[in-house]
């Protein structure tokens, strides 16, 4: 495969629905208004593992406007599903606090709301276990991890490397429960009519909502239609249809009419997703120059009773460092909590911050520069697969951070730099990130006025696709970006992947270009334009199944300065910048603003995000956006983030890599090395508090 | 439930709305203006901010039994026309948004935010509190902390606005 560069490929485009977004005109999923609307208020549960007894119903059916109230006595019936997550008010089992038990409707938001408060539930409650323990007696080996890998890998023979090993690093860090929170909530406006069920939906994937509700709801996919023409945010917790959108469905099935219902924020912490905490111990033996012998990356890790959700947390390992003789695992145990999903780069990003704090451990027990040492470790081929990189370009990306950032005259002692009453310090890590792509289709169209329409059911949860696909298919379509149309963002558009993994930019554009090429293929053979307008669709299943094995990676390095309060312990990265080797840009402006959000995302994980688990209740104690925090305005300061060209012929035609996740992965490694740097304190359990940081 | 007359972006809206009612849901769900966001309807996240009498408000804490004989401005009401409002135009250059959601409230903020430096008032950064405020950066970082961005757009927003209130 060859890719070649084109006139807007590469170019600072503004967002093509720029104007709408920022004069309000932008409808999201909550802000469709069908006729005879009612509202809907989901009830959860409060106990962490028993049975719902019974439900008292008749002080809130006596309240004006109420409509309904749904729970597993007189919910419709739904077909069985894979994910016990969407079997939702069909037993009386609880399975973890927070689960949905019941919903109010109601001619109003606040009528509902008071029916749901004002509910009287008798539950059979059971003694709970909600947690994480590196000795659970639970912990078992799942049959494989997210997104299809292996549960374990071993090379060589780990055990007797690093017993060999003159230099060893032995160390177990700890990341916590991270929630998304996107900033627009989960929502669903149902509607049944008949044709089926329409769906204005808050999600990253319409065909995929699509599917999942025809089969809940026994009906021919065809029936069902999804429109996300505006999704604030997702990072993973739309990525698949949850409780949420059934209960919607539901709901308005149940009273014959149309119903919304938008998941309260503070709901969001058990109904939603969230990223498992994990314990990891990684054990790194090197000679003493600091080539690695042996690699190790064990991670313990947590999901639901009712649903296996086992992140791929030492993934990454696999494919950073050369070594003869590596071991990766995954544990998981069974809890009666929430069933955790994807985060914004899950596994990557809290197996990276174990990762790349030992490799920052491992250059002081070396006395080499961190920089050094991982140039020093760089594979000459996937160290795990031994196939062929398609394009690796880590060393040229911390060549580059360093030079950018003045780390050459670094000093490495810690707790050396006071300013005033303030220690600086610097730290580097790794990012990295796989390069997925998926199958898609697209249809592209050349209309009577000379316009083209583009249409594929992608989706923009803020990353741009609008916009990019709108350039990627003027080159292929040898025109101007004004005189293209990207439809997006419903399900009756041709099928096509989820905005996640990273992916969509590569899955999506390869269809369009393949449908664009189509067309133009049409118009030179057609001559003169039909009245009709002609047109091409494309499937890229054959194409993406027949792609040539390589091991295929983005690559990044991130430096961090920080400022430790002597006094108060109290951490603030002052500087960061991220360089990064994605493949071809499509467009600076988006790109910067994909990466720069990654990694402030990345500096949030590192200070602040931390979900507290209440053993007594079973319950995240921290509910809402005061007491959850992510990083606010003032917390970001001096961030950056740049790339290296990069040109990959084996990745799609646009030469893409995914750029959604990589930013979030090392942040917060590069933030603790900085700390240790700062402080001589190794922070090795997330968030870092200013209580870790007094002595 | 109580009849009010509401004033909002230069419009005359007769509603009946519940006592219990918010400013944003009033918006959102009777009046049809949905550029305001519902992001954790408690106040915490700044999607909902509008301007009453021109002060930021979050619309989430805003009962509107409360906004009799108030003018409202929300996003909708920014533009002159076809004309995008200053902020709203450096917003779109320098990409200062990514999903959106937070945007309307991040917009209506900024415009508060601007007529209170130059109304001269201080914030917890501002060094000499009797001085006339110099909105740098640290100053609109600080400024701007009530509006959360999840897809973390700030050194974007902060460049935008520091553009406009030069």
């Amino acid at each position: 495969m060859t890719t070649t560069a084109r006139p807007y490929v590469g170019t600072a485009l503004d967002r093509v629905e720029g104007m709408e977004k920022v004069t309000g005109r932008a409808r999201y999923a909550y802000e469709h208004s069908p006729d005879e609307l009612a509202y809907a208020v989901p009830v959860q549960a409060s106990i962490a593992r028993g049975e719902v007894r019974a439900i008292d119903v008749q002080a809130a059916l006596t309240i004006p406007g109420v409509i309904a109230i749904i729970w597993h006595r007189n919910a419709p019936r739904l077909a069985p599903a894979d994910n016990a997550e969407l079997s939702v008010l069909q037993s009386a089992r609880v399975a973890y606090r927070g689960q949905y038990i019941a919903v109010a409707v109601a001619e109003t938001l606040q009528a509902a709301g008071e029916a749901a408060r004002s509910l009287s539930v008798d539950y059979a409650g059971e003694p709970h276990d909600t947690e994480l323990r590196a000795d659970h007696p639970g912990l078992y080996r799942p049959e494989k991890v997210n997104a299809g890998y292996p549960t374990d890998s071993e090379h060589g023979d780990p055990d007797a490397a690093m017993e060999a090993a003159p230099i060893r690093v032995d160390a177990t860090y700890s990341t916590p429960a991270e929630h998304n929170n996107p900033m627009e909530p989960h929502a669903t406006v149902a509607r049944w009519d008949a044709d089926g069920l329409t769906l204005y939906d808050s999600t990253q994937g319409a065909s995929a909502v699509r599917a999942t509700l025809a089969a809940l709801f026994t009906m021919p996919p065809a029936n069902v239609r999804v429109i996300a023409s505006h999704v604030g945010g997702g990072f993973g917790s739309k990525g698949q249809p949850l409780a949420p959108v059934v209960l919607a469905a539901l709901a308005a099935k149940h009273v014959t009419r149309p119903v919304k219902l938008a998941v309260p924020r503070q709901q969001m912490f058990a109904v939603t997703g969230y990223r498992t905490p994990t314990i990891q111990r990684v054990r790194l033996g090197a000679d003493v120059d600091g080539r690695l012998t042996a690699i190790v990356h064990e991670a313990i890790e947590q999901c639901s009773t009712i649903r296996e959700f086992a992140e791929q947390t030492t993934t990454p390992t696999r494919i950073m460092y050369a070594a003869p003789n590596r071991r990766t695992t995954h544990r998981v145990v069974k809890l009666d909590v929430p069933t955790p999903s994807w985060m914004r780069a899950p596994g990557e990003a809290p197996g990276m911050f174990a990762l790349e704090s030992a490799m920052d451990e491992l250059a002081i027990a070396c006395g080499i520069d961190p920089v050094e040492l991982r140039v020093r470790n760089e594979p000459d081929a996937d160290p795990e697969s031994g196939e062929p990189f398609s394009s690796r370009n880590l060393v040229a990306c911390l060549r580059e951070g360093a030079r950018r950032f003045g780390w050459a005259d670094r000093d490495p002692t810690p707790g050396a730099r006071l300013v005033g009453r303030t220690l600086i310090g610097t730290g580097v890590a790794a990012s990295t990130y796989p390069a997925y792509r998926s199958p898609s289709q697209a249809s592209a169209r050349l209309e009577p006025d000379g316009r083209y329409t583009v249409r594929i059911a992608a989706t923009d949860i803020g990353t741009g696709a609008r916009t990019v696909l709108t350039q990627i298919a003027a080159d292929a379509l040898r025109t101007s970006p004004d005189r293209v149309t990207v439809e997006i963002g419903d399900s009756a558009l041709p099928p096509a992947t989820l905005a996640g993994g990273s992916m969509g930019t590569a899955s999506w554009g390869t269809a369009v270009v393949r449908a664009c090429e189509a067309l133009r293929e049409q118009v030179s053979r057609s001559g003169d334009l039909p009245s009709a307008g002609l047109e091409a669709a494309a499937d890229t299943k054959e194409e993406i199944g027949a792609q040539e094995r390589f091991s295929r990676h983005a690559f990044g390095a991130q430096f961090a300065e920080v400022g430790v309060d002597v006094d108060t312990g109290e951490a603030r990265v002052l500087r960061l910048l991220g360089v990064f080797a994605a493949g071809r840009i499509v467009n600076p402006k988006t790109a910067r603003s994909q990466f720069i959000g990654g990694m402030t995302m990345g500096l949030s994980t590192a200070l602040f995000e931390e979900s507290l688990m209440d053993r007594e209740f079973g319950d995240y104690l921290n509910r809402d956006l005061a007491q959850y925090h992510v990083a606010a305005c003032a917390d970001v300061r001096d961030i950056e983030a740049v790339w290296i060209e990069e040109d990959d012929p084996h990745l799609n035609p646009m030469g893409t890599k995914g750029i959604g996740e990589i930013g979030i992965v090392g942040t917060a490694a590069a933030i603790a090395n900085a700390v240790h740097h700062a402080t001589g304190i190794r922070i090795r359990d997330l968030p870092i508090r200013l209580d870790k940081l007094l002595r | 439930m109580t009849d009010m007359l509401l004033s909002i972006n230069g419009d005359e809206y007769p509603v009946v709305v519940d006592t219990r009612e918010t400013l944003l849901d009033t918006l959102r769900e009777r009046l049809d203006l949905t550029g305001a966001k519902k992001g954790c309807d408690h106040g915490q996240c700044g999607a909902c901010t509008v301007l009453v009498d021109g002060r930021r408000v979050k619309s989430c804490l805003t009962l509107t039994v409360t906004l009799d004989d108030r003018e409202i401005t929300t996003v909708e009401g920014l533009a002159d026309g076809d004309r995008p409002h200053p902020l709203q135009a450096a917003f779109i250059a320098h990409d200062a948004f990514q999903c959106g959601y937070c945007t309307p409230g991040q917009l209506c903020s900024a415009v508060g935010m601007l007529a209170e430096a130059a109304a001269g008032w201080p914030s917890v950064v501002t060094e000499d509190v009797c001085a006339e405020p110099v909105l740098d950066e640290e100053e609109i970082r600080e400024r701007m902390s009530g509006n959360l961005c999840r897809c973390g757009a700030y050194v974007n927003i902060v460049a935008a606005i520091g553009e406009v209130a030069r």
